[in-house]
């Protein structure tokens, strides 16, 4: 794993990311920049050249692969943006992001393939992750379960009956990250409904807490996934402290850009930005 | 005469099932003992799980299973297998068409006596609404088995409602069901009744009420309430003129409003009258309920000769 090329990866992935949220004209420009460098982790990172997580571009439904849940659904063209670098679909479909007739929808949708679970609003996809990892632990197959949500989705009661299904299981299958960019449509989480001290509650719940320094220091979250992969009898949580709106330095920590694309003239300014000019055509 | 409740027919079928197909998997949501899905637990012990009372956690987890190829039941009473999880089962299961099958028992009046919260009387509405979903109301023990059956050889999300009241025993062990399919239980020259569920035991009595009296009627079990047998609702516009519905459910998005919609949709003028509710009940028994709002033998047979 090469920390630089990884950090290079996560800049031209947001950036396309950007490309298809102005393309398409809506979209959740802030939610997807904070979980970027999570995904990218997952996606592309490895410890001593084992991938973090088993997948196979050419084979979507291979029965060996680990199973990726992105609960926080609106952050779906990033996700975009990283299976079509891995080649799940022709990148030419970012082009389309919710336009009539495309493939890629505004939610998460298991019609692209990639995508394990068909979303809607937030605090459904960890009792998803939990099923997930329930039919393993039936089949007794040694897979695992990742769950990417948001701090402000903890807000969903259904979370918390998950949180509390999967320590009762003790789904050691399963890993939760918490894309915790403490902004949500409304503004702040803690000023909306404070979900803190979150830690404190998943410990109580029975959970194995991994607090991060950073969610976008890619090799941080690598190691940390793969710490969280090796923890037995319990489920665990990574808590990712990140910046909503990250690598938009006029975006970063604003709740108006939670939920709107960047402006033609914002995206030329990002482009300069991150010095990616040539890779956008 | 033997009588035997919809819902302990599913109990006894999870078994037979269970035996049949290993990815059969049955999930509770902490109303397990009156769900009555003990016998499953305790013979098929690794593919049942109970969830506690989390009603939308028991469908996301019934959804994550699905798309691991697991068949799942998903456990609880009308009221809240279909009321409380609605986004979950729309979004999550129905839209990517999922093999999920919810169960919702002690559905309608015959709930009783916890009263209107726990009377389901919209969920066949609030399923029947979501496209790739099929809603099952079976009448009897072997309906329920056959239907049990079916749902298992067929993919896709379906919701069977099941009632907690004993009826007698309508049809035999070679019933065979099919989604789509009504059944003439018996027929008739003056009137149809359209009957869904175990209702049917009350539309028989009255029945036999009005054919002392001279009439003569043709009954129609439509366990298949979505998708409607739309041929047979039109033979029966078509041969009796007079057509009733029959249903421990709110006549508004129940199966009258689907027979209306297909004689509606082929311009067939004819009378038809819902008979149902139209208003929460109250507590009380099953059977007190049913005199009260005219859903008894009684009421069907006044409301019908009263029409015809």
């Amino acid at each position: 794993m090469d920390k630089k090329i990884l950090e290079n990866l996560a800049a031209k992935l947001r950036l396309d990311t950007l490309v298809a949220i102005n393309k398409a004209g809506s979209g959740h420009t802030g939610s997807c920049m904070s979980c970027m460098d999570i995904l990218v982790a997952l996606y592309f990172g490895d410890v001593n050249g084992q991938k973090i997580m088993e997948f196979n571009p050419k084979k979507p439904r291979w029965d060996g692969r680990d199973y990726f849940v992105l609960s926080k659904g609106h952050a779906v063209p990033a996700l975009y943006s990283v299976l079509s670098e891995w080649g799940f679909f022709d990148r030419s479909e970012m082009k389309y992001l919710r336009q009539v007739g495309c493939l890629l929808q505004g939610y998460p949708n298991i019609k692209v393939p990639g995508i394990e679970v068909t979303i809607g609003s937030v605090g459904q996809g960890l009792s998803v992750g939990v099923g997930l990892a329930m039919a393993i632990k039936a089949d007794h197959e040694d897979r695992n379960v990742f769950v990417l949500m948001g701090d402000g989705e903890l807000q969903e009661g259904q979370c918390w009956e998950a949180f509390m299904a999967a320590a009762h299981f003790r789904l050691d299958n399963l890993v939760v990250i918490i894309d915790q960019n403490k902004l949500q449509l409304d503004g702040a989480c803690g000023a909306v409904m404070n979900v803190s001290p979150i830690a404190d509650k998943l410990e109580s719940f029975g959970w194995k807490v991994i607090p991060a320094v950073s969610g976008h220091d890619i090799e941080e979250m690598v190691y940390a996934i793969d710490k969280a992969k090796n923890i037995a009898r319990q489920p665990v949580v990574i808590l990712a402290p990140t910046v909503e709106g990250k690598g938009i330095p006029f975006a970063e920590n604003k709740s108006s850009y939670h939920g709107v694309p960047l402006s033609d003239a914002e995206l030329e300014e990002v482009k300069k930005e991150l010095g990616l000019s040539k890779l956008v055509n | 005469m033997e009588k035997i409740s919809t819902l302990m027919a599913f109990s006894e079928s999870l078994l037979e099932i269970g035996a049949k197909y290993r990815n059969v998997i049955v999930i509770d949501a902490g109303l397990a003992s009156l769900m009555k899905t003990s016998r499953f637990a305790t013979e098929f012990g690794d593919r049942y799980f109970n969830l506690g009372m989390a009603e939308n956690n028991m469908v996301g987890v019934a959804t994550g299973m699905a798309l691991k190829s697991k068949i799942p039941f998903a456990c609880s009473f009308a009221v809240f297998s279909s009321g409380k999880s609605w986004e979950q089962i729309r979004n999550n299961i129905a839209y990517p068409n999922l093999n999920v099958k919810i169960i919702g028992s002690h559905a309608g009046l015959m709930a009783g006596k916890d009263g209107v919260v726990h009377q389901a009387l919209e969920d066949i509405g609030l399923m029947k609404m979501i496209p790739n979903m099929k809603v099952f109301c079976p009448a009897d023990y072997f309906e329920t088995k056959a239907v049990m059956k079916y749902m298992c050889e067929d993919f896709g999300p379906c919701y069977l409602r099941l009632s907690k009241n004993s009826v007698p025993l309508f049809y035999d062990d070679g019933y065979k069901f099919k989604a789509g399919r009504g059944h003439i239980v018996k027929d008739g020259k003056d009137a149809t009744i359209f009957s869904t569920g175990s209702i049917l035991n009350e539309v028989l009595l009255a029945v036999e009420m009005l054919e002392k009296s001279g009439l003569s009627i043709r009954v129609c079990n439509m366990c298949s309430v979505k998708p409607i047998d739309s041929a047979l609702v039109l033979e029966s516009a078509k041969k009796t003129k007079n057509l009733f519905s029959v249903e421990d459910h709110q006549v508004e998005g129940g199966l009258g409003s689907a027979i209306a919609d297909v004689l509606a949709t082929e311009c067939w003028m004819c009378s038809l009258k819902k008979i149902g509710m139209n208003k929460f009940a109250e507590s009380g028994s099953g059977y007190d309920l049913y005199r009260k709002y005219g859903l008894d033998s009684n009421g069907i047979f006044k409301e019908v000769k009263s029409r015809i």
